[in-house]
């Protein structure tokens, strides 16, 4: 596998994911800088990592998503290449119309760090084909503008074309309000697009890839995208 | 454009909201702040942002027209967010 991982100004988990992916998947991955317009020959994955790009200004992820590297990670979209948007990155993907919705604050208009849990809500995407139905995954949040929303007839749109990957849920994969810990609509942590090659979340795989982190579920995201690449996905 | 226009600077202030029916949270801790304070009287908060903008242009309808650029390309998220822009020809704010 080769895979980009994408620094904007303020970005400060991407050498998280550049680990990970070497740790887990033995990935070959190189960062690529906002500035630049062209894409590595040859990557299967582009990653947006998390962090705070341009530091939260206007509206989280609003100005890295009119970066030009975004234009070039567009069109890399569109050839259906795999794009994988984490916390900030979720941000920046919706802020940049390749996801639906907005990220608006925390219902409790607090910065939330602490790890939670989320259902596999689908097993058929590239990124999530190595898990179970419903499984149920360990892995941190840290963010204060987390809350997914849409509008009402968009949000059932959402759900009829089965678009929502990760809803956050209890330790045996209930949904409740209990365990929706920002107020996101219908609980909803990770969705995807309708190709299903770009998809966006709000918990951190990357913090849970091995087991002296408190959790290696993330490598189950990793692995995903090794499988569905190794059987020629694109 | 009509010739002979001088070009000046317009300030642009955009208001921008967040559209009915987004959920505000700032809104809503504010005003339960200023109900504990004793302002019963008051029915809602919307938090909202205020963007000044000094533009360059001929009149004050092309300075708007580039304000409103601005708001669609970056400004404002239209998903969430609706916006006013009112131009005035002279600086705004304290200096004023």
């Amino acid at each position: 596998m080769r895979a980009a991982v994408v620094v904007f100004p303020g970005s400060n988990c991407d050498r998280d994911v550049i680990h990970a992916l070497r740790t887990t998947v033995s990935a070959d991955t190189e960062t690529l800088w906002y500035e630049s317009s062209d894409l590595p020959k040859n990557i299967d994955l582009i990653v947006l990592p998390g962090g705070f790009s341009y530091g939260d200004y206007l509206r989280c992820g609003a100005m890295a998503a009119r970066t030009p590297v975004m234009k070039a990670v567009r069109r890399f979209a569109e050839k259906g290449g795999l794009v994988l948007g984490i916390c900030n990155g979720f941000q920046v993907l919706t802020e940049s119309r390749l996801l639906p919705g907005a990220i608006l604050a925390n219902q409790s208009l607090t910065f939330i760090c602490r790890s939670c849990t989320v259902r596999v809500e689908r097993t058929d995407t590239p990124f999530t084909l190595g898990c179970r139905e419903n499984q149920v995954l360990e892995m941190p949040i840290a963010h204060h503008e987390g809350l997914y929303f849409l509008p009402d007839e968009e949000i059932s749109r959402l759900k009829k074309e089965k678009r929502v990957v990760f809803r956050y849920c209890g330790p045996d994969g209930e949904l409740d309000d209990s365990h929706n810990p920002n107020g996101s609509l219908d609980n909803i942590a990770g969705i995807v697009n309708e190709r299903g090659n770009v998809m966006g979340l709000m918990p951190h795989p990357e913090r849970a890839s091995e087991k002296i982190l408190g959790s290696d579920d993330g490598t189950l995201i990793w692995n995903s995208l090794r499988i569905w690449l190794e059987k020629g996905g694109r | 454009m009509r010739r002979g226009e001088k070009v000046m600077t317009y300030t642009a202030e955009v208001l921008v909201y967040l559209k009915e029916g987004v959920l505000d949270t700032q809104g809503k801790a504010v005003k339960q702040s200023l109900q504990r304070l004793g302002f019963q009287d008051l029915e809602d908060v919307r938090v909202g942002k205020y963007i000044q903008l000094r533009i360059n242009a001929e009149n004050e309808e092309a300075a708007k027209a580039r304000a409103k650029e601005m708001c669609v390309e970056l400004l404002v998220n239209e998903l969430i967010e609706e916006f006013d822009i009112k131009v005035v020809d002279r600086p705004c704010g304290p200096q004023s």
